[in-house]
């Protein structure tokens, strides 16, 4: 693989899959507050 | 009259499993490498990459906050943003009916090849095993001349299947399944990408996918490409969201929510591009060819260069086969159970009937319908139509009317914001706003035009054009006559419903911002 490929792979799994992990983090970091019925 | 309680989704992680199950389906693994690879390769990221945030996720949050608020099926949604907007709802019910009956179809096909895997019972010629033995295509669109059973009962199985699933209801039925199907779908999707990525030539392949031509980034085509595929891709204009998240609790974090949806579904697109252009560069390497010769997309992609894979490789071709179409049923069947859910939802606010009663009859009316017209020689050419006129001047053309209604003839962004952002963790700004009135409705337009441009001036795959404006055109337009005809009958329920879920919301004492912001 050329260079710009690698960089390129490593650049979209970051961003997409590491986009992926954060969001998870965030929401696990925000549960929704149980329901008062 | 009292409201039967509306159903709920069990917990949190389930409600995602099944958007995200929603969103991921045949397009991410046979649509998304290919586009990207013809639009930039690597290059393609950073447009895709915008589009995701400036259109495909505010979309995805705006569907949220429309099925959140009013807790209803898209038609009774839309009502309740203003009387006329119904009848797209209505319109979003017509255009689920004409996907569920031809997605089911693909599904079924999928089910066979996973079994035709293990003795590669394509032989030497999957294309012509594909045409000819297996759909028996006729050489002209037509009438139904035929049946061909060996397309028909894996389609009874998959609509069995789905309507169980439907039938048992949005906790027990659509929640589990997902939860247990869509993390087998990664594990699955998983060992093919490891078994590919083994494969001579992976690499050729991969090369191929990422390497970035960044002159293309100067072309509208591209961008275009990437709107278009963001759109598409995570099942918006369909009233899909719109339904799922109308079973949501009334605190949940929406914007959150959406975030994790689509970088998921996005997630999963790369590693579908990962998968498959290292297949496609172990095609090449023992073809002798270049990567160019053999990428394509779609079915072509699926039935027919897979095969060829499967068969060429040295060793393990049964498993890769498996796993590959095995992931395609998985994906395929966990999209039309939410796409005929849209459906489900709609009659029931409509008629009141339970929902067995209502899976039976509507779903029952929408299998018949899939289960007659496309196990036929003529079945391909039927879907071929239908699948590009639905998503051309149906899926796309209804989420731009969606868009500009609630963005500029209703006015309602303003209120949608300030809901989702009452229950959010991630406030919604001006930017939001901006991207769903502006960004979105120039570019869908652009598509829109630019679609029908071509349409105008060529026939569509080269069919006849009395073929066309039966199956194309009349079933596209159909079902915007369809959503208009069925939004102007009255529909007293409606008002029930809407003052049930009101005095239910004031009850629960959870929806300050949702009472204030004026229901109707």
């Amino acid at each position: 693989m050329s260079t710009s490929a690698i960089v390129m792979m490593v650049v979209s799994i970051t961003v997409l899959w590491g986009g992926l992990i954060a969001s998870i983090v965030h929401l696990r970091r925000h549960p929704d507050e149980p329901e008062s019925e | 009259m009292a409201q039967q309680p509306r159903e709920q989704w069990g917990t949190r992680a389930g409600f995602l499993m099944a958007a995200i199950g929603s969103a991921i389906g045949l397009g991410n693994i046979w649509r998304f490498p290919y586009i990207a690879y013809e639009n930039g390769g690597g290059a393609f990221l950073l447009p895709y990459l915008i589009a995701m945030l400036t259109a495909g996720i505010p979309l995805l949050i705006l569907e949220y906050g429309i099925g959140h608020k009013y807790r209803s099926s898209a038609p009774l949604a839309y009502r309740r943003i203003s009387r006329p907007a119904e009848a797209i709802g209505w319109w979003q019910v017509a255009i689920c009916f004409v996907v569920a009956v031809y997605y089911a179809v693909i599904i079924a096909w999928a089910v066979r090849y996973t079994w035709f895997s293990v003795d590669q019972a394509w032989g030497e010629d999957p294309d012509g095993f594909f045409s000819n033995d297996f759909l028996h295509v006729s050489d002209t669109p037509g009438m139904v001349s035929g049946y061909v059973a060996g397309v028909a009962w894996p389609l009874v199985a998959v609509w069995v299947v789905t309507l169980t699933v439907l039938i048992i209801g949005v906790r027990r039925g659509i929640e589990v399944i997902n939860k247990i199907i869509i993390p087998l779908l990664l594990v699955l999707f998983g060992l093919l990408v490891v078994q590919a990525l083994t494969l001579e030539g992976a690499a050729t392949g991969l090369n191929a996918f990422f390497t970035p031509d960044w002159e293309a980034m100067l072309t509208g085509r591209v961008w275009i490409a990437a709107y278009g595929h963001v759109f598409f891709s995570l099942s918006v204009g369909f009233g899909i969201m719109v339904t799922y998240a109308s079973y949501l609790r009334r605190k949940s974090d929406l914007t959150g929510s959406a975030l994790v949806a689509g970088f998921a579904n996005s997630s999963f697109e790369l590693l579908a591009g990962i998968g498959v252009f290292a297949a496609l560069g172990f095609m090449a390497a023992t073809a002798g060819t270049a990567v160019d010769e053999v990428a394509t997309s779609g079915i072509g992609l699926a039935f027919i260069a897979f095969p060829q894979i499967i068969s060429s490789l040295p060793l393990g071709g049964p498993l890769f086969g498996v796993l590959f179409f095995g992931c395609l049923v998985i994906a395929g069947l966990t999209s039309l159970i939410s796409i005929v859910q849209v459906i489900i939802a709609a009659v029931q606010d409509r008629t009141g009937l339970g929902r067995v009663q209502t899976v039976l009859l509507v779903g029952g009316a929408t299998a018949l319908a899939s289960i007659l017209l496309f196990p036929t020689p003529e079945g391909l050419h039927l879907l071929d139509v239908f699948d590009h006129f639905i998503n051309q001047y149906g899926i796309a053309m209804a989420g731009l009317v969606l868009v500009v209604f609630v963005g500029w003839v209703a006015r309602r962004l303003p209120v949608f914001q300030s809901h989702v952002n009452a229950i959010s963790s991630i406030h919604l700004g001006l930017w939001w706003r901006i991207t769903l009135s502006v960004v979105t409705p120039i570019l869908l337009g652009f598509m829109m035009w630019d679609s029908l441009r071509t349409e105008l001036t060529e026939n569509y795959a080269g069919y006849p054009t009395g073929f066309l404006l039966a199956a194309g055109w009349g079933v596209a337009i159909g079902a915007i006559v369809f959503g208009i005809v069925v939004s102007l009958f009255p529909w007293k329920r409606a008002d029930a419903i809407a003052r049930d879920d009101a005095a239910q919301a004031a009850g629960a004492g959870a929806a300050e911002a949702t009472t204030k912001e004026g229901d109707n």
